[in-house]
């Protein structure tokens, strides 16, 4: 059964919100893709990573180096925009609140991890339906692939990386053989399938 | 495990009213994605199969009460969580509070006590503890009580030494306990000059003066009105060139209170000025 998301206030109404969920060997892929990223787009990516508990990490500045668009850190209910990356912090689960922030929770670990892909996926379904975009990368955890399903419930659309492509092919593979995904992509292909999403 | 997906936006706001006003306590304001998540997580754990059930037990079962606002509260917690954090209150907050004749600190949404005891150590290293006067509040009293007895699971121990010792600590962290079968018990040395009470960030006032106030991912679980809220609470309750201290992703940056406050290095500290 398809159920509806509800509509937020703060984003322009059909603003595709990327969430793109991964784990060992996904910082490459996001070093390929992201350069590619057109600025001034009408879609919005955020990122949740597994990474270690660093506070003073670096991959926010990292992967802003390589990045046309602004990629920003998010702190606790900064405002989702268009057109721009958001990076979860390590050691906190991202959510989405219904007036278009985000909100941080350091509630126990779903799967063993903190961010939790899952968590970030079902909040995205919850709240933004059928605008919700779910990307699973590379990764040896099964985190990520119940929320991807919960983004089909709710009328998104849900994309794994080509496990053929994938440094640790067990998280996009778990997410094939249980889900019916709508797109299969290579990392070369990612970044155009995003900016695609400009037209629609 | 993914709690599971069965409250709708509009039971979570009939529910939250109906504690409001059976019970005075008020979470319409709490971030609204981390609260549904909390319910959904609540149906699981006490095998609420729908929202009447759930609504039921609460509305009609008082001593359900407690048992509700601990498991939609959150209390993960950890000693000197974030050490670079604690560092600096080690190297440049405890020296200013030692030039008072009496400290005041503040530990605001306390959870189990990990916190109020990393100060507690902090304060006895500066040679502060003698003067001082901790006062741990939280919501919940069934945490509190955990938080009197300063027992904290062993397996932790390990984790909490190493942040221990990334502060700047440069005893044996071991030196601060002893250890029974499963646990750590802190010695009771660190507690004598805890105070711990219930109070409410939501509707509470402020009920003393402090050069430290502490509340750490607390207000990640507030929406934006109800923050302000808090930061003013605060802002009455800090002594002039009192500390404030927030958690690694939190921030005063947004809040009206921010022009009196000059943010400590890198850290999310701040003095008042």
């Amino acid at each position: 059964m398809k159920k509806s998301g509800e509509s937020i206030s703060g984003m322009s109404n059909g603003t595709k919100v990327v969430v793109i969920g991964g784990s060992a060997g996904s910082i490459h892929v996001l070093i390929e893709v992201l350069p590619y990223l057109e600025p001034d787009s009408l879609w919005t990516v955020v990122i949740v990573l597994h990474r270690k508990a660093h506070p003073e990490s670096t991959l926010g500045m990292l992967l802003n180096a390589y990045c046309k668009v602004p990629v920003l850190e998010v702190v606790d209910k900064m405002p989702l925009e268009k057109g721009k990356v958001y990076l979860a912090p390590a050691d906190y689960h991202l959510l989405f609140e219904k007036d278009g922030c985000m909100s941080l929770d350091v509630s126990e670990k779903v799967n063993f991890s903190r961010p939790s892909i899952d968590v970030a996926f079902y909040s995205a379904a919850q709240v933004f339906g059928d605008n919700a975009i779910g990307l699973l990368l590379s990764g040896a955890n099964s985190d990520g692939v119940e929320g991807l399903a919960h983004i089909a419930q709710y009328g998104g659309t849900i994309c794994v990386q080509d496990p053929a492509t994938a440094e640790v092919d067990f998280m996009p593979r778990q997410a094939l053989n249980k889900l019916k995904v709508e797109h299969v992509l290579a990392p070369k292909d990612i970044a155009h399938y995003i900016n695609k999403l400009n037209d629609k | 495990m993914l709690e599971p997906d069965i409250l709708r936006d509009e039971e979570i706001t009939m529910l939250l009213n109906d504690v409001a006003t059976i019970y005075g306590y008020d979470f319409r304001q709490y971030s609204r994605a981390s609260l549904k998540r909390r319910l959904n997580r609540i149906c699981l754990v006490d095998r609420f199969s729908s929202f009447a059930e759930l609504r039921y037990r609460v509305v009609n079962d008082a001593s359900y009460l407690q048992h509700f606002i601990e498991e939609i509260t959150v209390n993960v917690t950890e000693m000197f969580r974030d050490p670079s954090f604690y560092k600096v209150l080690r190297q440049e907050v405890m020296p200013r509070l030692g030039t008072y004749p009496l400290i005041r600190i503040w530990i605001a949404g306390c959870s189990t006590g990990e916190e109020a005891y990393s100060i507690a150590i902090l304060l006895k290293e500066a040679n502060l503890y003698h003067k001082s006067l901790m006062y741990a509040t939280d919501i919940n009293p069934t945490v509190l009580e955990k938080a009197a007895t300063g027992i904290f699971p062993l397996n932790q121990m390990k984790a909490y030494s190493e942040n221990y010792i990334r502060s700047g600590g440069n005893n044996d962290f071991s030196t601060y306990y002893v250890t029974g079968y499963d646990y750590a018990k802190f010695d009771s040395a660190l507690s004598e000059r805890m105070i711990f009470s219930t109070h409410n960030l939501v509707s509470d006032t402020s009920f003393n003066e402090f050069q430290l106030i502490l509340c750490r991912n607390v207000l990640i679980y507030f929406d934006k009105d109800l923050q302000e809220r808090v930061f003013k609470v605060f802002d009455e309750s800090l002594h002039n060139l009192g500390y404030l201290g927030l958690g690694t992703k939190e921030t005063l940056r947004f809040s009206t209170i921010e022009s009196n406050y000059r943010q400590v290095g890198d850290e999310k500290i701040w003095r008042k000025h």
